[in-house]
């Protein structure tokens, strides 16, 4: 109970919501870290994955890239690019390894997403004398943007939460509360740190949660039993 | 390959004799790598069933379950580990209880999801043909449903397999404690290497294994490869 209080203290000091080591600036750095790997794997995995999906082949390619990525482990690759000369420890390791932690799924739920487009859509939309393009861009993406979006969802918050690891190897983000509590022995910087750490990830999840349902056409809107079927799909891909 | 400037050790990413003169080092590490994967897997699946057929009992409770195996499974792995230390202390228990908890949304998600999954015709048929509740259970809808199920256990035996390297900072690491030794002891670029290259493959041998399991317990899906 003492240790609730003092981490509730902690938390409620103003004197760590100010300065360049205060919960404003560590959340901002998280979010950064995060949005840079989200770019770099979405500028990546989001072209490769229409294309293929568009042109239904590579399946096994993007298949074993799944497994694979999901196979290495992110602390892992954080701690090789800190301890490569080319890269050094902070945050840019952070944003690398992440990157590459989110590509296989973003890669994985776009490419399925656009092949399991109904074949007489593209068929209908083809006959109609569109393009290669025009088929991807108005008839598959839009189709495809409920299996998408979840991928999106499934991605961006487990990048936000594991950017936490960050910390390990010099970085900034929310994760250093943790880890210097940690090193400190400082238990009440440390809950405090998984406070911040938990309620950033889980805020991630919900804001998206709800972006997701608003900006899903109407008719593509599923039931709940299908949202949590296709949510266990996006994380399996 | 550059050669190493005068003064300056070499340290090479991919070394044969390190391998050679730690082989001793890299079996026990790997011992503890599966023994940690398992331990968290089994609890898992000891929590994730029972809580299954609580909530088909108790619809009721369907919602606060997922949810809060939900938060548990969006809290940081890191944080998960490091906030179990000031309870288990620097012991394996941190790193299994930790992981379990994390694993517990995939397997609860992939047991419902494959229940919700069984067609009502099969059940139906089973009910003409009188069987009991607890008969369609065991003997339509869980077998039906398992292949699902194994694909929940697979992807969170995958997950667990890299994430017991984060255990490596309460001690309990598998090759986890390798990499992070490596990483302090001057960026000891062999052994980090190695070590995450030996994860890979466990992980890989985990989810073949389990692939196979899958097969041969639902022998009826042989004609199409279900992913």
């Amino acid at each position: 109970m003492d240790e609730l209080m003092s981490v509730w203290q902690w938390l409620t000091d103003p004197a760590h919501w100010t300065g360049p080591d205060g919960i404003p600036v560590r959340t901002l750095q998280t979010l950064y870290i995060s949005a840079a790997a989200m770019i770099i794997a979405i500028a990546l995995a989001f072209p490769i994955g229409m294309i293929t999906g568009h042109f239904r082949r590579f399946g096994n390619f993007v298949t074993n890239i799944g497994v694979i990525g999901r196979a290495i482990p992110t602390f892992a690759l954080l701690i090789i690019f800190a301890s490569w000369d080319a890269v050094g420890v902070g945050d840019l390791a952070a944003i690398l390894a992440l990157a590459i932690f989110a590509i296989p799924p973003l890669l994985t739920n776009t490419y399925v997403g656009v092949r399991d487009v109904d074949e007489s859509m593209v068929e209908g939309a083809t006959g109609m004398g569109m393009t290669n393009s025009q088929v991807l861009g108005r008839v598959e993406l839009p189709t495809a943007v409920p299996l998408i979006g979840a991928g999106l969802r499934t991605t961006t918050v487990q990048v936000v939460a594991t950017a936490t690891l960050a910390a390990l190897v010099g970085g900034g983000g929310l994760g250093r509360y943790v880890v210097d509590g940690f090193a400190l022995q400082d238990v009440t910087l440390l809950m405090a740190g998984v406070v911040l750490v938990s309620v950033v990830s889980i805020g991630t999840e919900v804001i998206l949660a709800v972006m997701q349902r608003l900006l899903t056409p109407l008719p593509l809107r599923l039931d709940r039993n299908k949202q949590m079927a296709e949510d266990a799909e996006a994380s399996a891909a | 390959m550059s050669l190493p400037a005068v003064g300056e050790a070499p340290n090479p990413w991919f070394s044969w004799s390190y391998v050679e003169n730690n082989l001793d080092t890299l079996v026990a590490a790997g011992q503890q790598h599966v023994a940690l994967t398992v331990f968290a897997m089994g609890l898992s699946i000891a929590i994730a069933v029972p809580l299954a057929v609580l909530v088909r009992t108790f619809a009721p409770l369907e919602t606060p379950t997922l949810v809060v195996t939900g938060v548990l499974y969006t809290i940081p792995s890191l944080a998960m580990i490091t906030a179990l230390w000031p309870v288990f202390g620097l012991s394996a228990l941190t790193v299994i209880i930790a992981l379990a908890l994390y694993g517990l949304l995939i397997i609860l998600r992939n047991i419902l999801v494959g229940l919700d999954g069984v067609s009502e015709t099969a059940i139906d048929s089973a009910q003409g043909m009188g069987m009991s509740k607890r008969g369609i259970l065991w003997k339509v809808e869980v077998p039906l449903a398992l292949p699902a199920i194994i694909a929940g256990i697979r992807l969170a035996t995958v997950s667990t397999v890299g994430l017991v390297t984060i255990g490596a900072l309460v001690g309990y690491g598998g090759y986890g404690t390798l990499i992070l030794n490596g990483f302090i002891n001057n960026f000891y670029h062999a052994q980090i290497m190695t070590a995450t290259i030996l994860t890979i493959i466990l992980a890989l041998l985990f989810d073949g294994a389990l692939q196979l399991v899958e097969r041969l317990v639902t022998p009826w899906t042989h004609t199409k490869d279900s992913r």
